[in-house]
């Protein structure tokens, strides 16, 4: 039973934000929590890739933000999203296959391998923000340079180009999502393939020793995580209807790190605990005249590391294993067989040896 | 592999790291099912002999053949493939997983989901370790740990396994209990045992190869060679003959 806790909950949770949040929630509200449920998705991402495959991206912005440019460029040439969703997932998995290919296989160290991740995501930063100028268009899409791309057309109903989506059933789709990419990942994990990808984190030298050919691995790991930001990143443009170079950013690479220290590495929850929470702290903190939010980001995280460096997910499944047992005996009391039974095992006086 | 061929065949094996030649022109021969110990002196080669054979280090010279196959150039999954399985000097296991799962992860390599449960079983039998089956692998002892690598090693059921100091930080209990385990083992496929405890030796070994400087010294039965002048004077000195009394 204990094993199908996580499924109901996440159909749970999901269930209620699909059917209460719409409902009941102004449409700020909405667009704001859609942001977190996309970058959800975005931190569930790397939470696979660094907290269980074990490689440390520093670029995952560079799939998200891949996957954001592709839908913009394929759905203002298709106008139409269905084919456009696809190719976002599908070119940033690919750049992340052919990317890992000469790193793994180049058997690339790991501190190399973060250098070159965090300068790909730089490189293709000042790539995207050197093409304005009416030159620069793929088809009948401009780039835009550091103005980015406006006007992208938004997801529509598969082959039904005129029925756009609107914001509530925008909203709805991206929880889906999240919820399929959860599950995806937990079923993943719990594959043969998942569990040498484990493996491999823990000790790679044993897994080649055993026969495992670890750069394979380790490269489809990569790659399912450089889809999964890219699809993160074209629901990212279809939200604002719109996307730019911020989207391949330090700033927006950090701050994905940033989420799976607060929430908990290892996990696949900690991720989107900490991509949360973490954003709300940085929107609250901008309401605030007095609190620069990148300066509180930076608090936060030397504050995980320093005393918290688990994060908060595993902290509190370690507090739930202790804890819940106790609980239990506390509160559950003996039937009326337990407690005859119980009295039974008394021995009588003088009846022991 | 065809009729005739040895299991491991090496000639003229070498690598050197800077001026230093670890292992120098060795010529090794190990038959099909066949226990072998290896011995010499600290820095003899031992290790990075097996490194060799597993595809860690790449020979700067000569040959290794493993069941007829030439392994130059092979990484170590592959060699891992063809039947070689190595248990490491220090216990390199998963040691964030269970001993379960470190079996498992061993066995479903070779065979199918139900195939690989059945394996499990087997080897947490083999080796003792069900009551432990679904402990962390990190919190058990050295000892404990050695097993768990043992029963990863021979759930891949390899042609041959190499044994690096297997009863290394053992109790005497646990070295006698170590050495049947390796007979047992020994029924299913050859292995080469490197090991310094020359007791240990004693009960498990038929034929001995000693290293020195790179090179083989010599290669007998085991009475013959920890008798033999030359060993004592490398290797066992004093010790010998302390044991021997």
């Amino acid at each position: 039973m204990s094993k199908h806790i996580p499924l109901v909950a996440t159909l749970v949770l999901g269930l209620a934000a699909i059917f209460v949040l719409p409902a009941f929630v102004e449409a700020f509200t909405l667009m704001e929590l859609m942001v977190y449920v996309i970058m959800s998705i975005l931190a569930l991402s790397l939470g696979f890739v660094w907290g269980y495959g074990g490689i440390l991206c520093f670029g995952q912005s560079a799939f998200f933000g891949l996957g954001a440019y592709t839908y913009a460029i394929a759905a203002i040439n298709f106008g139409e999203s269905t084919a456009a969703v696809g190719l976002a997932i599908a070119v940033p998995a690919l750049f992340a296959l052919a990317l890992g290919y000469f790193t793994f296989f180049g058997r690339i160290s790991d501190v190399y391998f973060g250098v070159i991740t965090l300068t790909v995501t730089l490189i293709l930063f000042n790539l995207v923000n050197s093409t304005a100028g009416e030159q620069y268009r793929i088809g009948s899409a401009p780039l835009g340079g550091f103005n980015g791309i406006p006007s992208i057309p938004t997801l529509n109903i598969p082959g039904m180009p005129d029925r756009v989506l609107d914001p509530q059933s925008l909203f709805i789709v991206c929880v889906i999502l999240l919820m399929l990419v959860y599950l995806g990942l937990r079923w993943l994990l719990s594959s043969h393939f998942g569990r040498v990808v484990v493996a491999i984190r823990e000790n790679e030298k044993r897994a080649d020793l055993l026969g495992y050919d670890s750069r394979k691995y380790k490269l489809v790991t990569f790659a399912i995580g450089g889809g999964i930001a890219g699809l993160a990143g074209c629901l990212f443009a279809n939200w604002g209807a719109f996307t730019s170079p911020t989207v391949f950013s330090l700033a927006q690479s950090a701050q994905v790190i940033i989420w799976i220290i607060v929430g908990g590495y290892g996990t696949l929850l900690g991720p989107v605990v900490g991509c949360f929470l973490v954003q709300w702290l940085t929107s609250y903190a901008g309401t605030l005249s007095a609190i620069n939010p990148s300066l509180l980001l930076g608090a936060v995280l030397i504050a995980f590391v320093l005393l918290l460096p688990r994060g908060l997910v595993p902290l509190l499944q370690t507090a739930f294993v202790r804890w819940y047992p106790r609980l239990l005996s506390i509160k559950r009391q003996p039937d009326k067989a337990e407690a005859r039974d119980a009295l039974d095992r008394i021995p009588l006086a003088g009846t022991e040896p | 592999m065809s009729a005739g061929t040895s299991l491991v065949e090496t000639n003229g094996l070498g690598i050197s790291f800077g001026g230093v030649h670890a292992v120098n022109g060795v010529d090794f021969k190990l038959a099909d099912g066949e226990l072998r110990c290896l011995i010499g002196p600290n820095g003899a080669g031992k290790s990075t002999f097996f490194k060799l054979l597993t595809g860690q280090y790449r020979p700067t010279r000569g040959s290794i053949t493993i069941r007829g196959h030439a392994i130059d150039g092979m990484e170590s999954y592959e060699i891992a493939r063809l039947g070689v399985g190595i248990k490491t000097q220090v216990p390199s296991v998963f040691n964030g997983l269970t001993v379960e799962e470190n079996i498992w992860l061993s066995a479903r390599r070779i065979g199918t989901r139900t195939e690989a449960k059945d394996v499990v079983a087997h080897i947490l039998d083999m080796t003792r370790l069900q009551s432990l089956a679904r402990s962390t692998v990190g919190t058990l002892s050295h000892g404990q740990r050695q097993w768990v690598e043992l029963g990863l090693v021979i759930a891949t059921r390899p042609a041959l396994v190499l044994l690096d100091e297997p009863a290394a930080g053992m109790s005497d209990g646990e070295v006698e209990r170590t050495a049947e385990l390796i007979k047992d083992i020994n029924r299913q496929c050859a292995l080469i045992v490197v090991e310094h405890d020359m007791a240990f030796i004693r009960m498990i070994a038929k034929t001995v190869t000693v290293f020195n400087r790179g090179s083989v010294l010599v290669e007998d039965t085991v009475g013959r060679v920890l008798a033999d002048e030359r060993v004592r004077d490398v290797y066992l000195g004093k010790e010998l003959e302390v044991r021997q009394a």
